[in-house]
């Protein structure tokens, strides 16, 4: 009686490392097949922005509209998605149709990244501006403070200046529809 | 480069072109491997005065990774981010900051994706440390066989009549 016990505790422990290593094994599984349908990206940048006070800045405007900075975005009582621009992007020129068609759903505030400021107006003046405020940062360094990789990158800043979501690929319908208006009437109703 | 002097007679001109051929390639392959050291500063008016400040921002821009062009350092690689990226470092450099902060400076904005060589944390560890783990999971397990092996005592000597049965079965039953 006793002699079998011990012989199935010690069955018990050399199975372990066995279970471990398939436990590995199955999460290595599961983490690689992620890059499949995109849950798992080593070469995404994952820049730590998520669920941080947006950082410090001041952009001033870009005509007809005056410029803005932290202040602003933390007095935020409903969120706002701001998007980052400029007219030599090709994604951008492509994305802003889309921006047009959800403005009126959702606040954005754009900025005009490493741009020049008359080429930008004229972008907006020709896709149509779905921006209620601009900045403009023609040296790209509040860029860089927001994690910016290239252009055009999106976040979506919840009431009180904290950023409840980021792409840096182009806004398509499906991710507006899907998952960025969703979040947003979750973040307006307190 | 030397080449045995071959008798003018004695080598068909085909034999003689190819090691000709032969002795160029390895001449251009000589050259082709002297290490290049461009670095992507396309514009000198970028670098630090400083001779020793401009070594270490380049030693710190080395070390990072360029988010455009992924497996280029911000020193390799011409893109406009990149060359952001090396005024921001030089700047920090000019103002005293040690290499830990404007490392801090970098990984708080783009994650730790920015440096090329990962820091070290609990997931890298574990990955380091996986073979010899694994090594010594496996020792564990075939020591503890093996001493479960040898510990296993004889068998009891037969009985009687287990003898007499094992004598039917084998057909060495001298009654039959």
């Amino acid at each position: 009686m006793n002699s079998s016990g011990s012989i199935t505790r010690r069955r018990l422990l050399m199975a372990l490392p066995l279970v471990g290593a398939g436990a590995v094994g199955a999460a290595f599984w599961k983490m690689l097949s992620g890059m499949q349908h995109g849950s798992f990206n080593p070469h995404d940048i994952n820049a730590p922005v998520l669920n941080r006070p947006v950082p410090d800045f001041s952009l001033p405007g870009l005509a007809p509209s005056e410029g803005f900075g932290t202040q602003d975005l933390t007095s935020l009582k409903e969120p706002v998605l701001l998007n980052f621009f400029a007219s030599w992007c090709i994604p951008c020129v492509a994305e802003m149709p889309t921006l047009m068609a959800f403005k009126d759903q959702l606040t954005m505030w754009g900025v005009a990244y490493k741009d020049k400021p008359d080429n930008a107006a004229a972008f907006l003046r020709h896709s149509g501006n779905p921006f209620a405020r601009l900045g403009n940062d023609q040296q790209g360094r509040t860029g860089m403070d927001w994690g910016l990789s290239g252009v055009p990158e999106t976040f979506l800043i919840g009431p009180g200046g904290v950023i409840r979501w980021h792409t840096a690929a182009p806004l398509t319908e499906d991710i507006l529809r899907g998952s960025i208006l969703p979040l947003a009437a979750k973040l307006k109703t307190p | 480069m030397i080449t045995k002097p071959v008798p003018r007679s004695s080598a068909p001109p085909a034999r003689r072109f190819f090691s000709r051929l032969a002795a160029g390639l390895l001449a251009a392959f000589c050259l082709l491997a002297v290490p290049l050291y461009g670095l992507a500063v396309d514009d000198p008016s970028e670098m630090l005065s400083d001779p020793r400040a401009e070594a270490r921002a380049e030693a710190i821009g080395a070390q990072l990774r360029c988010l455009v062009c992924q497996n280029e350092s911000i020193e390799d690689s011409s893109a406009g981010l990149a060359r952001d990226l090396r005024r921001v470092v030089r700047e920090h450099v000019a103002q005293g900051e040690s290499n830990q902060q404007i490392m801090q400076w970098m990984v708080s904005r783009y994650g730790n994706f920015i440096r090329l060589k990962p820091a070290l944390s609990l997931g890298t560890i574990m990955l380091w440390s996986m073979p010899a783990l694994a090594l010594l999971l496996g020792c564990g397990a075939a020591f503890f066989f093996y001493r479960r092996h040898a510990a296993t005592p004889p068998p009891p000597p037969l009985s009687d009549d287990e003898k007499a049965r094992l004598a039917r079965l084998t057909g060495k039953d001298d009654r039959t």
